[in-house]
């Protein structure tokens, strides 16, 4: 980020911003770690490559949106101190993201889900006048197409597939379809960032996201749900009690030997 | 002082350690070469900074930080003390990049090069890769993903091999 920029953004917008890149780093951060727990317990060998892979560009593609947040916040916090530093309540990730691996379906559905909203956000974000931002998200995106299109594959072989894997993949898209309105309604920065044109509202990226998913899954012979008890939180750094589990793991080493280098 | 031309030709010896038949001018990381005039530099026998810009081909690529590493290396190793590089993001990576060149060795060691890219969000309309060994479009994807996130798995039915493809990014 250059000083040009820096200076040019109004202090809320700055605010805004650094929220905005941390919620988009917490979601990959947690969301590659999730993934990354299924190295060597794939259903068969490329697909466990697959995983690994895509758990790869998550965590890649979270540090680079955490070090933009810690340039953005400008109190000296790195990719590294935001990821392994703060605790449960400060990170503002989405729950889907969070949700355990379940079975292979479940990993698949939460893929899905995520990955399609991603896109959509990342397609409208590529073009926000914050370039430091804008050059993130087009990067992102390009990756996250792969992975959208990996996990549409899935849904529509298991969905389409044997009663078996049809009644799981169901399964997981009924469990977890409580935790997409947090994606749909769009955290306070969103909002804030949406009304100022930066990036496309909530509203408009829910719209699309509501049509393809139904695309999807009617495509995939698979029911749309309807859920009423919806859950929220997350952007306000309220967690389902998973994601304390998944901290611990991914912490334990830097907190237990701060500053060690390998 | 040296010319960026020189620079790059000694950047051709760095390869790409996931891919070592290719060097990171093959590859398209390298993306620019600043040659700057620092009078206040503390080695007073050579005021030369050069600044060589790269960028990653996908986010979690494990070998960055080493092509990171080689490039420091190689050119210190060429008598350039003083050298800095710098990651750009944007614009990202494209596999519109790679050189013909490139290209050609890709597909001598049995890798299908990168076919144009598509701009589907959901819908991709299905590839015709050719078989690096036998030239067929019959071949089918087997894995999106494949030994590195940069390539999948396809199987040529017309010879029966399996191969790797570079994808289009």
């Amino acid at each position: 980020m250059t000083e040009a920029q820096e200076i040019s953004l109004a202090p809320e917008t700055k605010q805004h911003l650094f929220q905005l890149a941390l919620q988009l780093g917490d979601d990959l951060l947690i969301l590659g770690h999730r993934l990354s727990e299924w190295c060597g317990h794939g259903p068969y060998l490329e697909e466990d490559i697959a995983l690994g892979n895509i758990a790869l560009d998550c965590l890649g593609e979270a540090q680079n949106f955490l070090a933009l947040a810690g340039e953005l916040e400008g109190r000296g916090r790195t990719a590294d101190t935001l990821a392994y530093f703060r605790n449960e309540y400060e990170f503002q990730n989405c729950h889907l993201v969070e949700q355990p691996n379940g079975d292979f379906a479940m990993t698949m559905a939460r893929q899905l889900f995520y990955d399609l909203y991603l896109s959509l956000f990342l397609e409208s974000l590529q073009r926000c006048s914050f370039s430091p931002l804008a050059g993130i998200a087009e990067k992102t995106l390009k990756e996250t197409r792969y992975h959208l299109r990996h996990a549409k594959e899935w849904a529509l072989r298991l969905g389409d597939g044997t009663a078996e894997s049809q009644l799981r993949f169901q399964a997981a898209v009924d469990h977890l379809w409580i935790y997409t309105a947090e994606l749909s309604e769009g955290s306070q920065a969103h909002r804030f960032l949406g009304e100022q044109g930066l990036v496309s509202t909530p509203q408009l990226i829910a719209e699309r996201w509501q049509q393809l998913m139904t695309e999807i899954l009617t495509e995939a012979q698979l029911r749309v749900p309807v859920s009423t008890n919806m859950i929220r939180g997350g952007r306000e750094g309220k967690h389902s009690e998973q994601l304390g589990h998944l901290l611990a793991e991914l912490q334990i080493v830097a907190r237990s030997y701060p500053g060690a280098t390998w | 002082m040296v010319s960026k031309e020189e620079i790059l030709k000694l950047l051709e010896q760095v390869r790409d350690p996931e891919i070592p038949l290719l060097s990171v001018i093959d590859m398209g990381i390298i993306r620019d070469v600043l040659i700057e005039n620092c009078p206040d530099h503390s080695d007073a026998s050579d005021t030369t900074r050069v600044v060589v810009k790269i960028t990653p081909t996908y986010s979690g690529c494990p070998a960055m930080h080493l092509i990171e590493e080689e490039v420091l290396a190689t050119l210190h190793a060429n008598g350039f003390p003083s050298v800095k590089v710098e990651v750009v993001l944007s614009p990202a990576w494209t596999t519109e990049w790679l050189s013909a060149a490139a290209r050609e060795k890709l597909k001598a060691s049995a890798i299908a090069p990168p076919a144009a890219i598509e701009n589907g969000l959901v819908q991709f309309p299905p590839k015709k890769i050719a078989c690096p060994f036998c030239n067929s479009k019959k071949t089918e994807l087997r894995s999106e993903f494949g030994s590195t996130a940069c390539k999948s798995l396809c199987f040529c039915k017309e010879c029966n091999q399996p191969f790797e493809y570079f994808k289009s990014l």
